[in-house]
């Protein structure tokens, strides 16, 4: 005879819930606000550089003229000026240039680099990766004028090789500790899988490492591409002839001239200098989000 | 000719000992199990065999010849792990023949071999597919298949059925076991579950904590186990334990369990035990050789009485669970005879069956 059932207490009424669907809409909405704040807050000013390297000269100058929007005709008389006046061209082959160099020697300093220190245990292989890491928080402006030293000793003052030469020390190190990452959550097993199977160490980083954290790779490589491109401080100290500017100096030293700004070519300069990366970032967004978000997932 | 031999192998990380001191000889063409709870040793052991681990003293050899400073690609073995390890970018057919590619094999010797290891393993229609695109089972057959295809002296698996659900492990076990049958080749097997363990293995080598307890046959671990360790991993239900006394009864001996529990011991049994006489001893008697009383007289000796704590249907066979002493003791019975719990019931042990451990020396008698 069990007396359970006499002894349970009475249920108590249910409290009035708010039902899931109710959350998610009210979660839903909060999240559209802010998205929608952040793209505006992002795209305001690409917009206000489209608008201002389409305006007239005229129409950027008036007082009563409203900045974001095009009143007076579209013209194109700043990107003509901009490429016929000034060694835009030039400077675009050779960011092309350095930037090509800088991400394929990040690459292959930063694979070799991130395969050994995660697979190949050795003694202070730890401390090597942190350290590597740790270099990458020593900011650019601190290392400018030793790295001067280094440049004009190698010769390449005033010569955009020397830039192949000291972006990587900005790439490396991000790089490599992205790859790092990502190697480590490779299973072990696989590398032992593939040594039973008859490779060696570069046989696995070549047919099973790379391969297998491609995503990885072009994370690292879309980072190298972007801090080559974008890299100001370093040709702004070594570089000061025309032919051997990159982009990002070469628009503003052609296009700033004392207190005199050409704002329409300096934005449709700035906008032709972004269409690169921005291209490349639509194409590959999926594997750099992939590439940034490894850890999080992969077990 | 692919015999494996283990001598005195010792492995040491820094302060801890992991292995110490093997000795095993593994025939050709035999399939030996390690098993042992986590930790003892067992994988790290197979992993010393593969060459994924250096052997920190000892040596082991491969057919005959000591493969210490081998490294693992000329060692001539294949190994299956716990989780597949297969490369998740190629095709199962690219996996299988990896090996094979990276050995210059001609191409039509591996599509040939791959052919023949996919119909062993009933795995032709997969080929062209990716890992991510099979299921657990699949993967493991591909896994074994990339082993197969090397036509290794040895096949080391890593507990190669533990992702899997109870009822594949079960599939794949029979799986294993027809592929070895068909692919004579001398195969170490590391599992920590003991019913993969005899059910697949010629011979069966329980470890723990490092050592070996006993290596035999499933069918000499099951009945004669040299420790009081082998007594209780191997089979399941575990063996029971009580604390007894062993005394001279005339010609015969009395086993005393407790107070008013006591049977004398089978004749032929009393030479054996004699030497336990009057010291403390373990009884073990697997739950098997307790059931109800079946044929024999009644009133027989070594019949009791249990107050049942807990009755478990298993459906052919009932689970009794009762105290003597404070030690819970499990009966297997007729699904019929079991009462319900907190009812007594009449048992009879099988002394026949029994075990008497030595409890100063963890030893069997």
């Amino acid at each position: 005879m069990t007396t359970i059932a006499a002894v349970a207490p009475a249920a108590k009424p249910l409290k009035r819930r708010r039902s899931l669907a109710r959350d998610r809409r009210w979660a839903l909405i909060f999240s559209y606000f802010f998205l929608i704040l952040f793209a505006i807050f992002f795209l305001a000013p690409p917009y206000y550089m489209v608008v201002t390297s389409l305006k007239t000269n005229r129409e950027m100058v008036e007082i009563t003229s409203n900045p974001w929007l095009i009143m007076q005709g579209f013209t194109l008389e700043h990107y003509k000026n901009l490429i016929e006046n000034t060694d835009f061209l030039i400077f675009f082959k050779n960011t092309i240039i350095v930037t090509l160099c800088v991400v394929a020697i990040t690459m292959v300093i930063s694979v070799l680099a991130a395969f050994s220190l995660s697979r190949m245990r050795f003694f202070g292989s730890t401390a090597i990766a942190t350290g590597v890491f740790l270099t990458y928080l020593i900011p650019d402006s601190l290392l400018f004028i030793p790295l001067f030293q280094v440049v004009k000793s190698f010769g390449l003052l005033n010569n955009y090789w020397g830039m192949v030469l000291v972006y990587p020390t900005l790439t490396v190190p991000f790089c490599t500790w992205i790859m790092i990452g990502y190697f480590t959550s490779i299973p072990k097993e696989l590398d032992e899988a593939a040594l039973i199977d008859g490779a060696g160490y570069m046989q696995i980083l070549l047919r099973i490492f790379i391969p297998v954290a491609f995503p990885g790779i072009i994370a690292a490589m879309i980072f190298a591409f972007t801090v080559s491109w974008a890299a100001f401080i370093y040709p702004m100290a070594f570089l000061y002839r025309s032919d051997q500017l990159v982009l990002t100096v070469g628009t503003v030293t052609s296009l700033v001239r004392a207190d005199v700004f050409q704002w329409g070519s300096l934005m449709a300069g700035a906008l032709l200098a972004a269409a690169p990366p921005l291209v490349i970032y639509a194409f590959l967004m999926d594997y750099y989000i992939a590439g940034l978000t490894s850890g999080a997932t992969k077990g | 000719m692919a015999e494996v031999s283990l001598n005195n192998i010792i492995k040491r990380y820094g302060e801890v000992i992991a292995v110490r001191g093997i000795n095993l000889n593994v025939a050709d063409k035999e399939f030996v199990v390690l098993v042992g709870p986590s930790g003892c040793g067992k994988t790290t052991t197979l992993r010393m065999i593969a060459g994924l681990e250096e052997i920190s003293e000892g040596e082991i050899s491969i057919g005959g010849e000591v493969v210490n400073d081998v490294p693992p690609k000329d060692r001539d073995i294949a190994m299956v792990f716990q989780n597949y390890a297969l490369y998740p970018h190629m095709t199962v057919a690219a996996n299988m023949s990896f090996g094979l590619k990276l050995r210059r094999f001609p191409k039509a010797e591996i599509k040939a071999r791959v052919e023949r290891a996919a119909q062993i393993l009933d795995i032709t229609d997969l080929l062209e597919r990716r890992p991510k695109q099979l299921s657990g089972g699949q993967r493991q057959r591909v896994a074994m298949g990339r082993a197969i295809v090397r036509n290794p002296k040895v096949f080391l698996f890593d507990e190669p059925l533990s992702n899997l659900d109870a009822k594949l492990r079960v599939q794949m076990r029979t799986e294993i076991k027809r592929v070895h049958q068909k692919v004579k080749t001398t195969t170490i097997y590391v599992t920590h579950d003991q019913i993969e363990a005899m059910t697949l293995a010629d011979r069966v080598v329980v470890m723990n904590d490092g050592r070996i307890e006993q290596v035999g046959t499933p069918h000499e671990l099951y009945h004669s186990p040299r420790t009081r360790f082998v007594a209780g991993f191997i089979g399941s239900p575990a063996m029971n334990f009580l604390p007894c006394k062993v005394e001279r009864n005339g010609a015969g001996l009395v086993l005393n369990l407790a107070e008013n529990l006591s049977f004398p011991m089978p004749a032929d049994l009393s030479a054996r035990y004699g030497k336990a006489v009057g010291k403390p001893m373990i009884f073990g008697l697997r739950p098997e050789h307790i059931t109800e009383p079946r044929g024999g007289a009644p009133g027989e000796k070594s019949e009791f009485t249990a107050n049942l704590d807990v009755v478990e249907p298993m459906g052919m066979e009932t689970m009794v669970f009762f105290r003597i002493e404070g030690t819970e003791v499990c009966g297997r019975v007729e699904p019929t005879s079991a009462g319900g719990p907190g009812q007594p019931m009449r048992l009879r042990a099988n002394l026949n069956h029994m075990h008497l451990i030595d409890p100063a020396t963890n030893l069997a008698l």
